[in-house]
């Protein structure tokens, strides 16, 4: 009964404590771990300036996209919710978009007012579609049935309002280097990151992993219902206040610092359910470590792959999250999840 | 004890429990009856504490229910929903043990208790997917009674069973009852109300209509104003069935 600490989530801590060392070695200039200096005049400050940044922000945003897509799942009660999918990461990206085209009017420099945007977008984004769930002030009265196809329409919705009002932020961009800026924001990616993005996300992504935590219990209430949870002593108030800080907080963080990274929040939690006992709150903690995992993974294969300029992160993993979503779809509609 | 003082519940902008007092007694099993649309449901939803009053209060042991901390109301009263809708596929063993969260224990000794007496041990390694209706019902009770409630509210616990799960999940509830537990049951069955019920409330409208032994709250002529059917029940005391006058 010790809340996600199980066999899956030590399987994932193995793999990532195998990972993280082999991403350090792995780019267009290889490593030899045994003689650092021979693999080049710049091998070290590769390593500690270039490779151990980004693979820490690597970890640090997949373990909490990880865990977001984890907490969302449990509260919608729905194998296909996701941060991105359902309206979070892209409102949190008009956030950050926001933020460069009203750089010139903002009392903050850039770098503090992106992050705080994105935060905001974020939780504005989770928010909205609480309440459009019509959750939180529940007199019961709700219609529970129709829970499933409502999330997935209102997520949707702000998905593609904030993709809406972030092209507008396009077309009006004051100048060049905005332009630039957001187009770079709308797919993802880990490269040229240094230790103050990692200064920035991991305690934002940290704090969130904390408060997503306080969940699970009430996530696995939820199992049996809304009403039977409400039963059972869960407040549905607080649950929500929670889980629109928690993701709010890892999702936004994530977005503030590496822009939309899609589908790791939807992808993980259905490779970690089987290793679990399926309880929500048994696939926070291995979500988390599977998540920083396969952005990892991702990032050192973008990295890696022979391409003139390099892959974008969020594209890459898009590429592989969109094609999953189907076969899942597929899988749910023979019943088989 | 408890009670319900002039119970006025509102969903949706309609009063759906009308002014309603009654008085629930432990060691006792108490039916809610009446036609589609009474009020059944929200009454059940509002002695748990799960539906706020618009009127009138609910108390347990004579304090309101609402001034009970959230936690306190969730260790007195074990409610079990009407469909049983799981999230995830888990094992039936994990869900009963989900009993114990307003405890904030992991209770082995309830949950085994709980396990045992709902016979439910060659199950409970099992994913709900793989159980039938009546299995899964069982599993949903013993979660309730890992609990360990004073009182059980089920609605219509019995309305997707067969015969012979119905009589196995009626005989659970009578050993609750006798364990000194209040069990409070919405259901549909009047036979079954009539023949197993200690006490049967009718309710029409959201009013109460009659509130007695079961021979008394359905006779045929309250059967006849509440329903609006002409019927006898035929058979004998503690198993008799309706059949409709021809």
């Amino acid at each position: 009964m010790r809340p996600g600490v199980n066999r899956a989530s030590l399987v994932f801590a193995a793999l990532l404590a195998v990972l993280v060392p082999l991403s350090l070695l792995a780019g267009r200039v290889w490593i030899n771990p045994f003689d650092v200096a021979a693999s080049g005049p710049n091998a070290a400050v590769i390593l500690m300036e270039l490779r151990l940044p980004r693979a820490v922000l690597a970890v640090v945003i997949g373990a909490g996209l990880g865990a977001a897509g984890a907490a969302m799942q449990g509260y919608l009660r729905n194998p296909l919710a996701d941060p991105g999918l359902l309206g979070i990461a892209p409102m949190a990206a008009l956030g950050a978009v926001a933020s460069f085209w009203l750089g010139a009017w903002l009392p903050l420099p850039l770098q503090w007012s992106l992050p705080i945007m994105a935060l905001a977008g974020a939780g504005l984004g989770m928010a909205g579609l609480a309440l459009i769930a019509g959750r939180g002030v529940s007199d019961g009265a709700g219609a529970a049935g129709s829970g499933l196809a409502l999330f997935t329409l209102a997520g949707l919705m702000i998905a593609s309002l904030a993709g809406a009002l972030t092209a507008l932020a396009i077309t009006l961009a004051p100048n060049a280097f905005a332009l630039s800026q957001i187009v770079l924001w709308l797919n993802g990616a880990l490269t040229d990151r240094s230790w103050a993005e990692v200064w920035l996300a991991a305690p934002l992504v940290g704090l969130g992993l904390g408060v997503l935590a306080l969940t699970g219990r009430s996530l696995d209430a939820l199992t049996l219902g809304e009403e039977a949870a409400r039963s059972l002593g869960v407040d549905p108030v607080r649950l929500l206040a929670l889980l629109v800080a928690g993701v709010g907080l890892t999702v936004g963080a994530s977005v503030a610092v590496a822009g939309i990274i899609g589908f790791v929040g939807l992808i993980v939690p259905h490779l970690v359910r089987p290793l679990t006992d399926r309880m929500p709150s048994s696939l926070m903690l291995p979500s988390a470590l599977a998540g920083a995992c396969l952005v990892l993974v991702a990032d050192s294969a973008v990295r890696v792959l022979p391409l003139v300029t390099e892959l974008r992160l969020g594209i890459a993993l898009s590429l592989i999250g969109a094609p999953f979503f189907l076969w899942l779809l597929l899988r749910l509609r023979r019943g088989e999840v | 004890m408890l009670a319900a003082e002039d119970l006025t519940v509102t969903r949706a902008r309609k009063d759906v429990v009308q002014g309603l007092s009654a008085r629930f007694l432990e060691g006792e099993i108490t039916a809610i009856v009446g036609p589609n649309g009474a009020g059944k449901s929200s009454l059940l939803l509002a002695l748990a504490g799960l539906l706020q009053a618009a009127m009138g209060r609910v108390l347990l042991q004579g304090n309101a229910l609402t001034e009970l901390s959230v936690r306190k109301r969730a260790r007195a009263i074990g409610y079990l929903p009407q469909t049983p809708d799981i999230a995830w596929d888990v094992a039936a063993e994990r869900l009963v043990a989900l009993g114990r969260l307003p405890h904030g224990d992991d209770g082995r000794e309830a949950v085994e208790g709980a396990i045992g007496a709902l016979a439910l041990e060659p199950l409970r390694r099992r994913p709900i997917s793989q159980l039938s209706g009546g299995e899964r019902a069982r599993v949903l009770l013993a979660r309730v009674l890992a609990g360990e409630p004073r009182w059980v509210l089920a609605d219509e616990p019995l309305a997707a069973l067969d015969l012979a799960h119905q009589l196995s999940l009626i005989a659970h509830l009578k050993a609750c009852a006798r364990s000194g537990q209040g069990v409070v049951i919405v259901l549909h069955d009047l036979a079954l109300a009539r023949n197993h019920a200690d006490r049967v409330l009718v309710l029409k409208h959201g009013r109460l209509v009659a509130d007695g032994p079961p021979a008394e709250a359905l006779s045929e002529a309250i059967i006849a104003d509440v329903w609006g059917i002409a019927a006898q029940w035929l058979g004998k005391p503690g198993a008799e069935a309706l059949a409709p006058r021809a």
